[in-house]
């Protein structure tokens, strides 16, 4: 039986396989578009790889809890035609952090939405805008990088996205310049069909630089998706990124995200991921620090419920010396959610001095949650300084004794202890007005209410709709 | 201090192991190679039961089937499993009625061993049941253990006279379906150990086996089985000395232990086989398979080990919590020098309400070594209430070795706790710069912390026990300073 089960398993997902090798090889002309030969030739090994490679499967080590298999459909529906499009987001979707002054962007099914151009250079020399464009325009800079960070491997995610990425976020970021406002890019997913979508990202920070980058996802619609993204992040020698993940996705959309991070010489990474919603997520972080004195702080923060299942997997390559990481993963499950946590820290031969450390604390709220955590670690080096730990349990009964007995009821109570749990990641984040909006979200999500932003479906809002920050000037 | 740290190393690496000698004694081997015939060849030379021949071909055509696992952290050449005798007793097997018969040679190997076997064993108090290449040559303390009911033989004695114990029993921990060793060991196994406590009845004293690798090119299958009735207590030490070799030796064993309601079983060992000379060329394959079961409410089993040895070892003692308010306890201190490497950690599967459990591990690494800890906590959605804590400690002497930490969680219930903390790092400079200061040199200090770091598992272990395994520790530290 077990190994019927097994064969009809790798069956469904060689189909699968056959379908997005039938749709590349079938729209071959269109993905192709204005790809320079130097892509051209990237897009083609990295297709080979993927036929050869399939997609993820169960058997693989960090795919065992994580089930691929409600993601394998024959009906998605991808778009490789739209081109990115003048469209007046503000009439789709407006975010409601009504105080964040940001450069916005909006790709919509992974294809970038503008207003006066696709491509805009600012006064400081930061380029930000589309892919697509980017590529015609700059394609030196985009040659140079593009497919030098994200690692193909096994897994074949990333060599799937690098067979059919289109369109994407685009930033760069000359040296010594400061990038005066936050970036905010929101993919919005908007689509009647069911649809598979694959943006690639990429984002290049020069010397002594500064940027910070606020990512959310949302879902307009119930509709089922596919999300498959793949960001590259260059930090040059001394460069800052302060990089936010807020993931508030529909209970049909699976999100699949791969952000590889390269940090240079004294580079700075903040990157905070935080789950809010989402049918299937999983967030894979791959932070390479390739020399000394480079600092990393990674924090996650999800809350689920219902039957949504949430995954973080955590690499971080200390490939010198003198580097220090720092990853906190914090999160909540409710009902029959289910969550994974994979970290693994990897320490080189020659990496002394190396300070490492991971923690990952989980609350159980139901006797049909489930997690898994796997917090890894692989040293070389001796002179270093590692720690791990992982935590499950629930709210600390001595506390809540301690307030009932305060009069404040049961309920507020855990409320309170969820909150200061959540907080911890809170906290970390340095927008001010992001931060604020995050913790109305986590207070709400605690309540039990809807954490959606007001404008998204879930929670449909008549309000007007605010004032975008054009990011042309 | 580096240039005085090096000179230690050298001066101390050039020591040969101590226990590397060969004892001559006439083998009766099995011809090499794996086959049907080979295990009828074994099952009638050791003229076992029926139902034995049954398990062992079923496990044999089972372990054709199955691949060797590669996911452990560990590297090694091919094993070829037909260039391995799998059978090899001592030619004269004389039941002995007393010391004075046993081939003084032999007698000589234990000494040597430091094993009290004559005089010592009442002194030490301490039952051995000495397996010397996978025959029992003799047993002690046989008599007063009788009296109060208790069976403390061997595994084919045991087959011999407590059949029906053995066919209740055996592989109902370990399946020969487990994995791929515990289905090699199923099918070739040639003796071990059996210890039965009946109901009610405490072991008045701890119970040991030493077990050696003898014969040239014979891996050593042994199998043995504790079984703890209602409420009884045992405490079973086991401790491995081999001699030097140039070929691998493959050691594939088996340990089962079942706890009944109320009963406490508490297994020791120490472990130092040959681990290779400083090149990595040759010392013991260890594939070891231990788990136990508490059965039923209340029960409690508890592994203790100190690792020096073995070339490789991949080692799980496990535990299944069945009962409610059971208890599970894993103590381990791995050492690893030169070019060792060891994957060993514990898994611990509640499925009992309220059960407990602790995980204290604590790896050091030295020389060119590769030392993991590899564990699994599982809480099933039955074990509400159970608690974990587990803590697996890494110390790292020497820039070329490594450390490496990977364990598994998985909870499925809300009321159940679950901890784990990992630290990984060198010998504090601030620890060592205090003991020079006061004037006690390098090598006594590092083995001053060490032995301070090891303390909570050492702790653990049964007095005649400790100090054996703290010399040993010492041992491996004189060798491993960097």
């Amino acid at each position: 039986m077990t190994e019927l089960n097994h064969n009809n398993n790798s069956l469904k997902h060689d189909v699968f396989k056959n379908i997005l090798v039938g749709l590349y090889e079938k729209n071959h002309d269109k993905i192709i578009g204005n790809s320079s030969v130097i892509i051209q030739k990237l897009r083609q090994k990295a297709f080979e790889h993927f036929k050869q490679n399939g997609f993820p499967d169960k058997k693989m080590e960090s795919w065992r809890f994580t089930n691929p298999e409600p993601l394998f459909r024959d009906d998605y529906h991808i778009d490789f035609e739209s081109k990115f499009r003048k469209i007046d987001v503000s009439k789709i979707f407006t975010c409601d952090v009504y105080d964040l002054d940001t450069y916005c962007i909006t790709l919509i099914n992974g294809w970038f939405a503008y207003q006066n151009s696709p491509l805009s250079r600012l006064k400081d020399g930061t380029v930000i805008g589309s892919l697509y464009k980017a590529m015609e325009i700059y394609p030196d800079i985009v040659e140079k990088y593009l497919g030098s960070v994200a690692k193909i491997n096994e897994q074949g995610l990333v060599s799937l996205n690098t067979a059919f990425m289109q369109d994407g976020l685009f930033i760069y970021v000359p040296d010594n310049v400061k990038v005066e406002k936050p970036v905010q890019v929101i993919n919005i997913v908007d689509s009647d069909k069911p649809v598979f979508i694959q943006p690639r990202n990429l984002i290049i920070t020069g010397k002594n630089s500064n940027l910070t980058l606020v990512h959310c996802d949302h879902s307009l619609t119930h509709n089922i998706s596919f999300t498959n993204t793949v960001s590259e992040v260059v930090l040059h020698e001394n460069a800052f990124i302060d990089h936010y993940k807020v993931q508030n996705k529909g209970r049909n959309s699976a999100l699949l995200t791969s952000l590889f991070f390269l940090q240079e010489k004294n580079s700075i990474l903040a990157n905070n991921v935080i789950t809010l919603n989402g049918g299937f997520t999983r967030n894979q972080v791959d932070l390479s620090l390739t020399d000394e004195n480079c600092t990393a702080d990674l924090n996650g923060l999800y809350l689920m419920d219902r039957n949504q299942h949430v995954d973080n997997q955590v690499f971080v390559d200390h490939a010198a010396s003198n580097s220090r990481s720092n990853q906190l993963y914090k999160g909540i499950l409710d009902d029959q959610a289910s969550g994974v946590f994979y970290g693994k820290v990897l320490v080189g031969r020659n990496s002394q001095n190396t300070k490492a450390f991971q923690n990952n604390k989980n609350i159980l709220l139901t006797d049909e949650t489930k997690i898994n955590t796997q917090p890894f670690l692989e040293i070389y080096a001796d002179d270093v300084k590692c720690s791990h730990g992982a935590t499950v349990g629930q709210l600390d009964t001595d506390a809540l004794f301690y307030m009932r007995s305060r009069g404040i009821c049961e309920r507020t109570a855990k409320q309170m202890l969820m909150y200061a749990f959540a907080g911890e990641v809170v906290k970390k984040i340095s927008i001010e007005p992001l931060r604020d909006n995050i913790t109305k979200l986590v207070e709400k999500r605690l309540k039990g209410e809807l954490s959606i932003c007001d404008q998204c479906i879930l929670n449909c809002s008549s309000r007007e709709p605010r004032f975008i920050q054009n990011i042309l000037d | 201090m580096q240039n005085n740290n090096n000179k230690l190393i050298n001066k101390v690496t050039q020591s040969d192991y101590k226990y590397g000698f060969y004892t001559d004694i006439e083998t009766d081997k099995a011809p090499k190679g794996l086959t049907e015939d080979t295990i009828r060849f074994i099952w009638e030379k050791k003229n076992e039961p029926d139902f034995m021949l049954d398990f062992r071909l079923k496990a044999f055509r089972h372990w054709q089937k199955m691949k060797e696992p590669t996911w452990a952290h560990i590297q090694y050449n091919p094993i070829d499993y037909q260039d391995i005798i799998y059978y090899a007793a001592p030619r004269k097997k004389p039941q002995y009625e007393n010391m004075n018969q046993v081939d003084p040679e032999l007698l000589e190997t234990f000494n040597k061993l430091g094993i009290p076997l004559e005089e010592q064993k009442q002194l030490a108090g301490v039952a051995v049941d000495a397996v010397m290449d996978s025959t029992s040559v003799t047993t002690t303390y046989k008599k007063a253990l009788s009296e109060k009911g208790i069976i403390f033989s061997s595994f084919s004695e045991a087959l011999q006279n407590h059949p029906e114990l053995l066919q209740k029993y055996m592989a109902t921990v370990v399946p020969y379906t487990d994995n791929f060793f515990a289905a090699l060991n199923s099918a070739v196994f040639s003796d071990g150990s059996f210890v039965y406590i009946p109901k009610g009845v405490r072991c008045p004293i701890e119970l040991s086996t030493y077990f050696r690798i003898n014969a040239a090119n014979t891996g050593q299958f042994e199998r043995t089985l504790i079984v703890a009735e209602e409420g009884s207590y045992v405490s079973y030490l086991e401790g491995c000395t081999a001699p030097m070799r140039s070929e691998n030796q493959l050691h594939a064993a088996i340990v089962e232990i079942v706890a009944h309601k109320n009963a406490e079983v508490k297994y020791s060992t120490v472990q130092n086989w040959w681990p290779g000379d400083k090149k990595g060329k040759g010392g013991v394959f260890n594939f070891v398979t231990k788990r136990g079961i508490c059965k039923e409410d209340n029960a409690k089993i508890s592994w203790t080990q100190v690792e020096t040895g073995s070339a490789i070892t991949w080692k799980y003692p496990s535990l299944i919590l069945k009962g409610n308010n059971t208890t599970g306890e894993f103590f381990s201190v791995a050492v690893t020098n030169n070019m060792q490497q060891a994957d060993t950690g514990t898994k611990m599967i509640h499925s009992g309400k309220n059960s407990r459990s602790t995980i204290i591990s604590k790896g050091i690494s030295a020389g060119k070594s590769n030392n993991s800890y590899r564990g699994l906590v599982k809480m099933s959605k039955e074990a509400t209430n159970s608690r974990n804590y587990s803590q697996c400690d890494s110390l790292l002497l020497g820039n070329k070795s490594g450390a490496h930490t990977f364990p598994y969680i998985d909870v499925q219930n809300k009321s159940s706790i679950v901890e784990h903390e990992a630290t990984t790092s060198k010998i504090s400079e601030d620890q060592l710069f205090y003991c020079l200061q006061r004037g006690i040199d390098v090598e006594n200090a590092i083995g001053l912390i060490v032995n301070g770091y090891a303390k909570d598992v050492l702790n653990k272990l049964p007095m005649e026990f400790a100090v054996e395994a703290q010399k040993l520790l010492s041992v491996s530290l004189e060798r491993s300073i960097g």
